[in-house]
């Protein structure tokens, strides 16, 4: 059986080259999808067996001038929880799809307000007052069907967050709140998952990683009693779409990092951006 | 005798920087504490405060010579 998807992968697969000239061996996504329904597997099961092959699924080859086929895999075989579907979850969940994170879980209670239209990017129109996460899954789906959503349309607190965020490899923190923040943190911590935690308001964001035996966010914002009370300063400098659009792009490029090399350059750092000047700082925490 | 150093203050903060942040006067051996009071920045707002890249505390005394960073941490999603 094996065998023979092994043959009807050789048969698909068919000669191109990257745009220096370098040949590779490519699967379109047509071919998967019917390898998929021939096998009985799901298409993403597929694109990993061609990568096996040194295969590459065409809709990831421009990430292979920087990634192996190898690596391509160990993403397509990854599951990340994007907690907070609005504008830095809207952009890490999409960017992730489209990068090739093989599964992905959705969290997110709120329904889309037409405040958010400014800088969130599954919101439009049409989806005023629909629940977040399920837009999210949809946009995920139409731009990669290959990948496995889970959407949960519920906030995350202490009753239900193991339980969500189970399975995962990392955690992508892009909530709005400092408790629910707390609240994600523990429940990682806890399961043995980093976390990657970003935060945005006005010109400004920043952004660090927190291992399971990391001090993690009491670093930033002060200790979790204190800390659940504190306004952040987000809410007198508004929310601005390029803000949250290179907060997000910064929180995949470390979320893939993990993924890959198992390690962060973010881990006890805070890098802190100013689009006002175009300050970029990476800090100690400690 | 005073010192220099390279302050910058951010996002809310912003508008307290001095005229001329990067090469702000201060006298040896003042805190950060003090020196953010003499600026009119509201302490408790003054959350993460770096020196040279290093997280440290309002207690901090400065010499001369360092980059200081104040941020207000955000929270937005």
């Amino acid at each position: 059986m094996k065998n023979k998807r092994i043959e009807s992968l050789e048969k698909a697969a068919t000669p191109k080259k990257f745009p220096d000239g370098a040949a590779y061996r490519s699967i379109s996504m047509a071919s998967t999808n019917q390898l998929a329904l021939e096998f009985g597997v799901s298409a993403r099961e597929i694109d990993i067996s061609a990568l096996d092959r040194d295969i590459v699924p065409e809709r990831y080859a421009r990430n292979m001038k920087s990634f192996t086929t190898r690596d391509q895999k160990t993403l397509l075989e990854s599951c990340v929880t994007v907690v907070g579907n609005g504008g830095l979850g809207g952009t890490v969940a999409e960017t992730l799809a489209r990068i090739g994170v093989g599964s992905l879980i959705l969290i997110d209670g709120d329904s889309f307000e037409e405040s958010n239209l400014n800088r969130q990017l599954f919101s439009t129109e049409a989806l005023i007052d629909q629940p977040k996460a399920v837009a999210a899954a949809d946009r995920i789906t139409s731009v990669n069907a290959t990948i496995q959503v889970t959407h949960h349309c519920c906030n995350l607190e202490d009753g239900n967050a193991s339980k969500l965020i189970a399975g995962s490899d990392v955690t992508a923190d892009c909530l709005d709140n400092l408790p629910t923040r707390f609240t994600l943190q523990k429940a990682s911590q806890t399961a043995g998952i980093p976390m990657v935690s970003a935060a945005v308001g006005g010109h400004s964001g920043h952004l660090t990683t927190i291992f399971p035996e990391d001090r993690g966010l009491e670093l930033i914002f002060g200790p979790p009693e204190e800390a659940v009370n504190l306004k952040g300063a987000e809410q007198s400098l508004g929310n601005l779409p390029f803000t949250v659009t290179t907060v997000a792009a910064l929180e995949c490029a470390e979320i893939v990092k993990i993924i890959l090399q198992k390690d962060s350059p973010l881990r006890n750092r805070l890098l802190i951006i100013d689009l006002n000047d175009y300050t970029f700082e990476t800090l100690r925490l400690v | 005798m005073s010192e220099i150093i390279d302050l910058r203050l951010f996002a809310t903060l912003q508008k307290f920087n001095p005229a001329s942040p990067d090469t702000f006067a201060i006298t040896p051996g003042v805190t950060v504490r003090d020196m953010l009071e003499q600026l009119g920045v509201p302490i408790e707002k003054a959350k993460l405060i770096f020196v040279n890249g290093l997280k440290k505390d309002l207690d901090v005394a400065l010499k001369g010579g360092e980059r200081v960073g104040i941020f207000p941490p955000v929270g937005g999603g």
